[in-house]
């Protein structure tokens, strides 16, 4: 197929910068949250942040947020499996 | 589609030829997707040879009741052997490998894969992760007996040279993970013009639901059987219930992989019958985009099913309920596919060549071997045959009688193409017919014997088992025999037999308007596309009066 454009989306240093500072904000905020007693919460808490982070690494440093929309897709697919494994595997442990 | 332009015979031998180069480095350091194609195709049957050895051996310990042959520790390293040579060497890689690097760019109009370099990379992780696998069997602790399930506790704790087994099948699933990912790149890429996805041939978009599959799941046998290694080398005890480890979990992951990894063997075979039927039969495939949307669908389904394998292992109750139910789901998807074969071939002009006996044979083992799949995916009947020869039976029904015997219609149907030569007819059907009454002899006993309770994978058997086990042995002989007159009958016709030319089949996929064999570059001019894959009024002429020298 021929509809692929080779058109490189450049983002800026400031925006990269930016990003990695997010980045920074949520690890210290990952360590952070260990000093709460959020309870049964804690894994959940530690989790959210590392998807939002791997989130951003994947949207703006692999530049998915500027790729094609099958390619966005593709990778959904892939995350959403992963996910399915995780959560039948889950299945069992949680009614054993 | 450009088919009678381009149908002249080549005089040059094609790509055997017209590179101009010569000697073994053209052959292991080259990028065609041909030539890689052949390599695996020699590589699998290579291995696939020595696992029919070995199951012959097995067969042969079990045609009597007590010892006969072997002492239980080589049985049991003989077992796991045949198992991990079979499915790891042989029936992941075989068909997408040979056949879908063979055929696939050809059938799609694309002058090779999008990564041609990745795909010799491929092969040669193949190579490597196979010579690791054999140099497991003589060095160390000797060869592992684990089952090629590589169960924990036990392969945690054995003796035998497991880590190294263990390792081999770890490169061998990046081999596997790169050619999925040539394929999905390629077609989506590299498709010719006007080859719309509707218009795509049935065996690409097996190859292509298949490629996600090896995408996808292949990471997670790969995370798998490292932990395995980092158990046994580091003591982890993550699978060791003792140290807060769950044995079962090694299930879960093990069967995420190893599942769906059923799928990456027969989706491939289901697309060469849909190639073949319709050819065969002189009629258009019925339900052309039902059987796409079905490999889609068995792929998906697929995915989410391995707990089937667990039934017994100790798995919560609601698991076992959900996974029964996901199981009968995928049935759906496969009974489309076998429908639609037989709608195709009600009222065509059906020829019994060869490949479509092939064909027609699979279209029976695996039905059989996949209506016995429901009685092990139903959770209640499941408890009483499980880890039986019942069990052993239906894989080999499925595996053997459904990929081997696509495999080797695949065999009869493309490779004259290849190699501009072809094989003699009579042979062949002999050879059918003795591996056809061979397998039914050797598997469906085992079936029965499953049924009364024999046990898969023991030393000895009770007395009661043994006119069904000496039954089953001289089907392994028979099936071996027509095996070794098959491959004869085709070597030799491939090496020294009538020339091949042209479309003698009237078949309609791009593969059939190239030159025989192929040039390099796969087409003389660009082919651009202008109707469906099975669309036969488009093929003029009637190619068997046109081909009147040829005798497929």
């Amino acid at each position: 197929m021929t509809t692929h454009s080779d058109e490189h989306h450049i983002i800026s240093y400031r925006k990269l910068t930016g990003i990695w500072l997010i980045l920074l904000v949520l690890t210290a905020l990952t360590v952070a949250i260990t000093r709460i007693d959020l309870g049964g919460f804690k894994v959940a808490g530690a989790l959210t942040i590392a998807c939002i982070k791997a989130g951003l690494v994947i949207a703006f440093f692999m530049h998915m947020k500027y790729e094609n929309r099958l390619l966005q897709i593709l990778l959904f697919v892939a995350v959403v499996t992963l996910a399915i494994f995780i959560g039948f595997t889950f299945f069992d442990v949680l009614y054993r | 589609m450009s088919i009678t332009l381009q149908e002249q015979p080549t005089t040059d031998r094609g790509f055997w030829n017209d590179t101009g180069k010569t000697g073994i480095g053209s052959w292991i350091f080259s990028t065609d997707h041909k030539r890689i194609g052949l390599l695996y195709f020699y590589s699998v049957l290579g291995f696939f040879l020595v696992g029919v050895v070995l199951g012959l051996l097995l067969r042969l310990e079990l045609m009597a009741p007590g010892r006969d042959l072997m002492s239980a520790q080589t049985y049991n390293a003989l077992f796991t052997v045949h198992g991990v040579v079979m499915i790891f060497l042989f029936i992941i890689p075989g068909i997408p490998g040979a056949f879908g690097n063979m055929v696939m760019p050809i059938q799609i109009g694309a002058a090779d894969v999008s990564f041609p370099r990745l795909n010799l990379f491929s092969w040669w992780l193949y190579v490597i992760g196979t010579v690791l696998v054999l140099l497991s069997l003589f060095t160390g602790g000797g060869a592992p007996d684990t089952g090629w399930t590589f169960y924990v506790p036990f392969s945690a704790r054995t003796g035998t040279n497991v880590s190294l087994a263990l390792f081999g099948v770890f490169i061998l699933g990046f081999s596997s993970i790169l050619t999925g990912l040539n394929f999905v790149t390629t077609i989506h890429r590299l498709r010719a013009e006007g080859m719309t996805w509707s218009r795509i041939p049935l065996f690409t978009w097996s190859l292509y639901a298949t490629a996600w599959v090896q995408i996808l799941a292949t990471p997670i046998l790969g995370i798998t059987l490292v932990l395995v290694i980092a158990e046994r080398m580091l003591g982890t005890g993550l699978f060791d219930a003792a140290r807060g480890g769950d044995p079962i979990m090694f299930q879960h992951l093990f069967w995420i992989y190893s599942h769906p990894a059923v799928y990456i063997m027969i989706l491939p075979a289901m697309g060469i019958i849909s190639e073949i039927i319709p050819v065969f039969s002189r009629k258009p495939i019925f339900g052309y985009k039902m059987i796409a949307f079905s490999s889609l669908a068995i792929a998906a389904a697929g995915s989410l099913v391995w707990g089937h394998h667990m039934f017994t292992s100790g798995m919560s109750d609601t698991a076992v309920l959900v996974f029964s139910f996901l199981t009968f789901i995928v049935a759906i998807p496969s009974a489309i596919k076998v429908f639609n074969w037989v709608s195709t071939l009600y009222r065509g002009s059906i020829s019994l060549d060869p490949p479509m006996l092939f064909a027609l044979t699979f279209i029976l083992l695996f039905s059989i071997g996949g209506l016995t799949g429901l009685i092990l995916g139903a959770a209640a009947t499941d408890v009483h045959v499980h880890d039986t020869y019942f069990v052993v039976g239906h894989f080999h029904y499925v595996m053997f009688g459904g990929t081997g015997f696509a495999f080797f219609a695949a065999m009869h149907y493309w490779l004259p193409k290849f190699y501009g030569r072809t094989y003699k007819t009579r042979p062949a059907v002999i050879a059918w017919g003795l591996m056809f009454v061979g397998f039914n002899l050797l598997y469906f006993s085992m079936k029965v014997l499953g049924m009364q309770g024999m046990p898969r994978r023991y030393y000895d058997y009770l007395p009661e088992f043994a006119n069904l086990n000496m039954v089953a042995t001289v089907g392994s002989w028979i099936l071996a025999i027509g095996l070794v007159l098959m491959l004869v009958n085709l070597f030799k016709g491939l090496f020294k037999g009538a020339p091949f030319t042209g479309n003698p089949w009237g078949g309609a996929t791009l593969e059939w308007s190239t030159p025989t064999p192929p040039p390099t570059l796969n087409f003389i001019t660009e082919p651009v596309v202008t109707h469906g894959p099975y669309d036969y009024t488009a093929l003029k002429h009637d190619v068997r009066e046109a081909d009147s020298g040829v005798t497929p």
